[in-house]
């Protein structure tokens, strides 16, 4: 492939944006759960677009997320690196870069995660909202002291 | 000054645990106002059955001068008609100085101290935690030996007992080398095994309790529940091989001493209790002074 055509592929893949936020780097295949962190669900008005599995220089591959006319705020891009650390996030204004920033691992996460654990209180219609401690082994459940090692994303609320 | 509440055993510190056994140890020996906490009320929030417990806890209040409030039994109550928990305790604080909650779901009590406006202790919320009875332990322990530098057995279902779990958290905080003894698929839980080796703590599993029956200083027994096993044959199978005796205990250290939360089944054979090792008799009775503690820290 020449390097036009791979521009042009690049360009039908990612085309800008005018305002926005480009969540780049994202680890492959990962896309869709930023997605669902997100909280982006069929009824949000955004245009969103998504590559998949793009090549990527360091990373291999990688994913990208382009929302539209929404500028992310920090509590939701750091909920995005519990999935992907690598992830940098642009927040795009008049087709440029304005900002540009890594996400940073929150050290509690709340709504975000259901407790795998059935008899958890956070699992009943008791007015709360799940809370978790970001921890070295995984995520602590601040309510039954629950830890989950692996697959988050599999928990996402 | 924040409303202090016990919720788990690892919210204490080592000189924490210490202060509150020195001072369930005051209290035994009689040296305390009986009207230390006249005029107080203690709402008893038991969503679960319980004896022990409940009782020492009215008994503690009863011997401080203050009063107990009840809320029954669960189908006597507001939760019965679909409250939340949540609205239950912004209510009974209203009414109490304090509350102590029993519940059969985990992390009810850390809930529960989310919504009140008066401190709450946690009497045992599901398989989560139980502080109350962990520090009784430790002070029935301390009656007999110093804590640290023992050998501790756990014999019994470790992967769903609440006070296994509890007090072998408490005990990481002491110099102490845990033994434990468990049916298959009962083992302690790998991920507690692992956080409790990682602040320190010698563990060793074992098979059979006669391996480690003339090393342990302090036999911690729990019961197997018969709900965990496929039928009654199985059962019996298993908790006869976890049966102490009279004859296992001809081999033990004449110091050793034998503890158990109770109820009882068939973990422990009655002809123990005569023996010089029993102590559960004595656990159960030490619940008052500790629990006397335990009240005056929230409420003083």
């Amino acid at each position: 492939m020449t390097t036009t055509e791979s521009a042009e592929n690049e360009g039908l893949l990612v085309r800008r944006i005018k305002n926005g936020t480009v969540i780049d780097h994202i680890d492959g295949g990962e896309a869709l759960n930023v997605v669902k962190i997100l909280g982006i669900t069929g009824t949000t008005q955004e245009a969103l677009s998504i590559a998949t599995n793009v090549p990527s220089r360091n990373m291999g591959r990688k994913d990208i997320v382009k929302l539209t006319n929404r500028e992310l705020s920090k509590e939701e891009v750091d909920r995005i690196a519990l999935i992907s650390p690598r992830a940098t996030i642009n927040i795009i204004r008049n087709f440029k870069v304005c900002e540009k920033k890594g996400v940073e691992i929150p050290t509690l996460i709340e709504g975000l995660v259901r407790c795998p654990n059935p008899g958890c209180i956070s699992n009943t219609n008791e007015p709360i909202r799940s809370r978790f401690k970001v921890l070295p082994e995984g995520l602590h459940c601040c309510y039954c002291d629950w830890v989950i090692t692996r697959d988050i994303t599999g928990h996402i609320i | 000054m924040a409303t202090r509440h016990i919720i788990s055993i690892g919210d204490f510190d080592r000189e924490e645990i210490d202060r509150l056994l020195d001072h369930a140890a005051q209290i035994e020996k009689k040296k305390y106002d009986e009207n230390a906490l006249c005029g107080k009320i203690l709402a008893v929030l038991f969503f679960e059955p319980s004896t022990r417990t409940r009782m020492s806890f009215e008994s503690a209040m009863a011997r401080l001068g203050g009063t107990s409030l009840s809320v029954g039994s669960v189908e006597a109550c507001s939760m019965a008609k679909g409250e939340t928990l949540a609205d239950t305790i912004r209510v009974v604080s209203g009414y109490a100085d304090a509350i102590v909650i029993r519940h059969p779901k985990e992390g009810a009590a850390r809930l529960a101290a989310e919504f009140a406006t008066v401190p709450v202790i946690n009497a045992g919320d599901g398989a989560g935690q139980h502080p109350s009875q962990t520090l009784l332990d430790l002070y029935t322990i301390r009656q007999s030996m110093p804590i640290d530098g023992i050998d501790i057995a756990l014999i019994g279902d470790l992967r769903y007992g609440r006070t296994a779990h509890s007090l072998a958290s408490a005990l990481s905080l002491y110099n102490v080398r845990l033994h434990t003894i468990s049916p298959k698929g009962l083992e302690l839980p790998a991920a507690m095994a692992a956080s409790l080796a990682k602040k320190g703590m010698e563990i060793i599993e074992h098979d059979d309790i006669k391996d480690v029956i003339d090393t342990v200083d302090v036999l911690y027994v729990t019961r197997i529940q018969r709900e965990r096993f496929p039928d009654s044959a199985s059962y019996f199978n298993v908790a006869s091989s976890y049966r102490i005796t009279p004859e296992l205990l001809a081999g033990a250290k004449k110091h050793l001493i034998v503890l158990h939360p109770l109820p009882r089944v068939d973990e422990i054979d009655p002809r123990v209790d005569a023996s010089t090792h029993a102590r559960y008799f004595e656990q159960s009775k030490n619940g008052v002074p500790v629990r006397m503690a335990m009240l005056m820290q929230v409420l003083q």
